[in-house]
């Protein structure tokens, strides 16, 4: 077993939210208490509907927010605000939308060089401009792409930029917010190509963030799922997604929609929605949605117990041959 | 006959760079209590042919067709006050994002009794009656409070469900669903699709399914027509179209399904979807196709009878002479 690059121990982010002029100010926990490591080389994937926590939990690995409470080390090293600065090197993020992240006036190689001209002021123009034109090579875009500017590229190749940009520094982890969501079908297997075969050979570590589970089942080799800013499982992929423990899990898989017309499955349906993440239902937080609830779910909050397989609930699914699967 | 009958649709946007073709030569039938979808990437002109159908195009566009019937009724030589009575009324239509088709300055109560109002011209107490029985065949909880909620205080799910009981308000014969759960999550989008299949049952009316998503394809829809930029390039019941895909593009789209993988690798479709200047001469899928020949290039092909499903490709895939595993 490789030694973890990235630990966390009960991370946990908190956001004040305030609720008006006279109002107390209310407490969101948008990601409250989690666990997770991270080798080299192996990718974790983070699921979850929208506000469940998962772009939080992105956004602290990235160094980009602050944890409330929790510790996260990166290669053996705690992570502090004021190491930052020297810690970042070593984790990037590329974020979902690539219109939104790359700077309209700036040219690829600009957008390229950048990451260098700050973090390695002493590195010669030349060597940077050498490194850029390596790196948009090894991503799959064309030199004569170097002088253009981003507007002139499809959702794909922009999103090509933005992972060439991501490892400029010669990352360790690399943070993926729903890195295909916004990519049409043909572009999206593009780039989770392109994510493999740099893995391969950069032995990189991916946090792996997105909603779509078929997409997770390609890539992922261990998974959490996350509800409500908690995780309720987590285990290899292989586990979680044959004989998922939680209801919750169970019932994601049977929603995503399987593209054999012969396999229509029960559906198990969750009545009602999310609830909102500023007024968590006491007990297990999957508790009003849940179709198994019983006292003692509303009251206490189960722990993610397990060994290999870990999950959050008092009656967990345990059949390996589970519908759902 | 069929509700809907549209021939040779083209539909051209006048742009400062010159015309462009988004909608080129589409033929469309929607039958009375039938689910259609029509699937393709961004830029296929999926969306743009069913709002020249709506008549909800800006005025930089160019719509002909040889024949557009709805119900018996014209919709080319129709004047706008007698389409005005159409639309809305035995076609209605459904948009991708909830939030910004609701008018955020008024209640969804009043939204939807404005319909009521203007379609029906139902007396004040009969349409408050008819809006709480929609609210309640949608599946909204508390019908009575949740009509004077603004659409910021509820969710994209109940949003939705917002927006579907306006559609179905006037009992319409034909409903058109543009992603109408790409903006939602899983367990919600699986709440939706089931909803719109019910509301078929029930009522009779025929639905066409606009969605980029293979999962959602196969799981609702019954029959399903591929575009590729601006052309319908094959049609077929769901599960032959799964089974055994005419086009090559179909072939390659499914294949490029994290879902059906067999390897860490995915199969890919080379370049990109053909833009305003880049249109090739021959077959538009040619210059991606990996069976594309000089014929191909050349000479654009026709499409082909129904036993092959209409597929618009001169060397179609697994018909009897040519099988294609």
């Amino acid at each position: 077993m490789t030694e973890a690059v990235i630990h966390a121990e009960g991370l946990k982010r908190h956001y004040e939210v305030s609720g008006g002029l006279l109002r107390k100010p209310r407490t969101l926990r948008a990601v409250a208490g989690l666990d997770f490591s991270l080798s080299a080389g192996k990718t974790l994937a983070v699921v979850g509907e929208s506000g469940c926590g998962k772009s939080t939990l992105a956004r602290m690995v990235a160094m980009i927010e602050e944890p409330t409470d929790g510790t996260l080390t990166l290669d053996g090293k705690p992570v502090r605000p004021e190491d930052w600065a020297d810690l970042r090197k070593s984790v990037q993020i590329v974020f979902q939308d690539p219109y939104g992240s790359l700077n309209p006036r700036q040219r690829i190689g600009a957008i390229l060089m950048e990451p260098l001209t700050i973090n390695r002021p002493d590195m010669p123009r030349k060597e940077r401009e050498r490194r850029a034109r390596e790196m948009l090579d090894l991503v799959g875009l064309r030199p004569e792409h170097f002088d253009r500017y981003p507007h002139m590229f499809s959702g794909g190749q922009r999103q090509r930029i933005a992972i060439a940009r991501a490892l400029m520094l010669d990352p360790k982890v690399l943070v993926l917010d729903e890195p295909v969501s916004a990519l049409d079908l043909s572009i999206q297997s593009a780039i989770l190509n392109l994510l493999t075969e740099l893995q391969e050979r950069l032995q990189l570590a991916y946090l792996f963030i997105s909603h779509d589970l078929s997409v997770v089942r390609h890539v992922a080799d261990d998974v959490i799922v996350m509800y409500l800013g908690r995780a309720v499982e987590k285990g290899p992929k292989e586990a979680v997604f044959s004989a998922p423990q939680h209801p919750y899990t169970r019932a994601l898989l049977s929603a995503t929609p399987s593209a054999e017309p012969q396999a229509r499955r029960d559906r198990i349906k969750l009545s009602g929605e999310l609830p909102s993440p500023l007024n968590i239902p006491d007990g297990c937080p999957f508790a009003p949605r849940c179709w198994k609830v019983q006292d003692k779910c509303r009251a206490q909050v189960p722990e993610l117990a397990g060994d290999v397989q870990k999950s959050a609930c008092f009656f967990p699914e345990n059949g390996p041959a589970s519908p759902a699967a | 006959m069929s509700l809907l009958r549209i021939r040779n649709l083209s539909v051209s946007f006048a742009t400062a760079s010159g015309a462009f073709k988004a909608v080129d030569g589409v033929d469309q039938d929607v039958n009375a209590g039938e689910i259609l979808s029509i699937v393709g990437e961004s830029g296929s002109g999926k969306s743009v042919s069913m709002l020249a159908l709506m008549g909800l195009l800006p005025w930089t566009a160019t719509v002909t067709a040889d024949e557009m019937t709805f119900d018996g009724v014209d919709l080319l030589n129709i004047s706008k006050s007698a389409r005005r009575k159409i639309v809305g009324n035995d076609l209605a239509m459904i948009f991708q994002e909830p939030m910004s088709a609701l008018n955020p300055c008024f209640t969804v109560g009043w939204q939807i009794k404005e319909a009521l109002r203007i379609h029906l011209g139902l007396d004040r107490k009969a349409r408050h009656r008819r809006a709480v029985e929609l609210f309640e065949q949608v599946g909204i909880p508390d019908p009575e409070r949740r009509l004077s909620a603004f659409p910021h205080q509820m969710s994209g799910g109940m949003n939705q469900r917002v927006m579907i009981a306006m559609a179905i308000s006037c009992q319409p014969k034909l409903l058109i669903a543009d992603e109408p759960t790409t903006a939602l999550d899983v367990t919600i989008q699986a709440q939706i699709l089931d909803l719109l299949a019910d509301l078929r049952n029930e009522t009779g009316m025929g639905l066409v399914l606009i969605t980029h998503d293979m999962g959602v394809v196969a799981e609702t829809a019954e029959r399903v027509s591929v575009q590729y930029a601006g052309q319908k390039i094959e049609e077929q019941p769901v599960d032959d179209l799964f089974n055994s895909p005419h086009h090559p593009y179909t072939a390659a789209l499914l294949d490029a399904l994290p879902e059906r993988a067999t390897d860490k690798l995915l199969p890919t479709i080379p370049g990109v979807v053909p833009g305003q200047f880049d249109r090739p001469r021959g077959c538009l899928f040619s210059p991606r196709c990996k069976y594309a020949n000089d014929h191909c290039r050349a000479v654009p092909p026709i499409p082909a009878g129904p036993e092959l499903g209409f597929v618009r490709c001169h060397y179609p895939l697994n018909t009897d002479e040519r099988n294609v595993s």
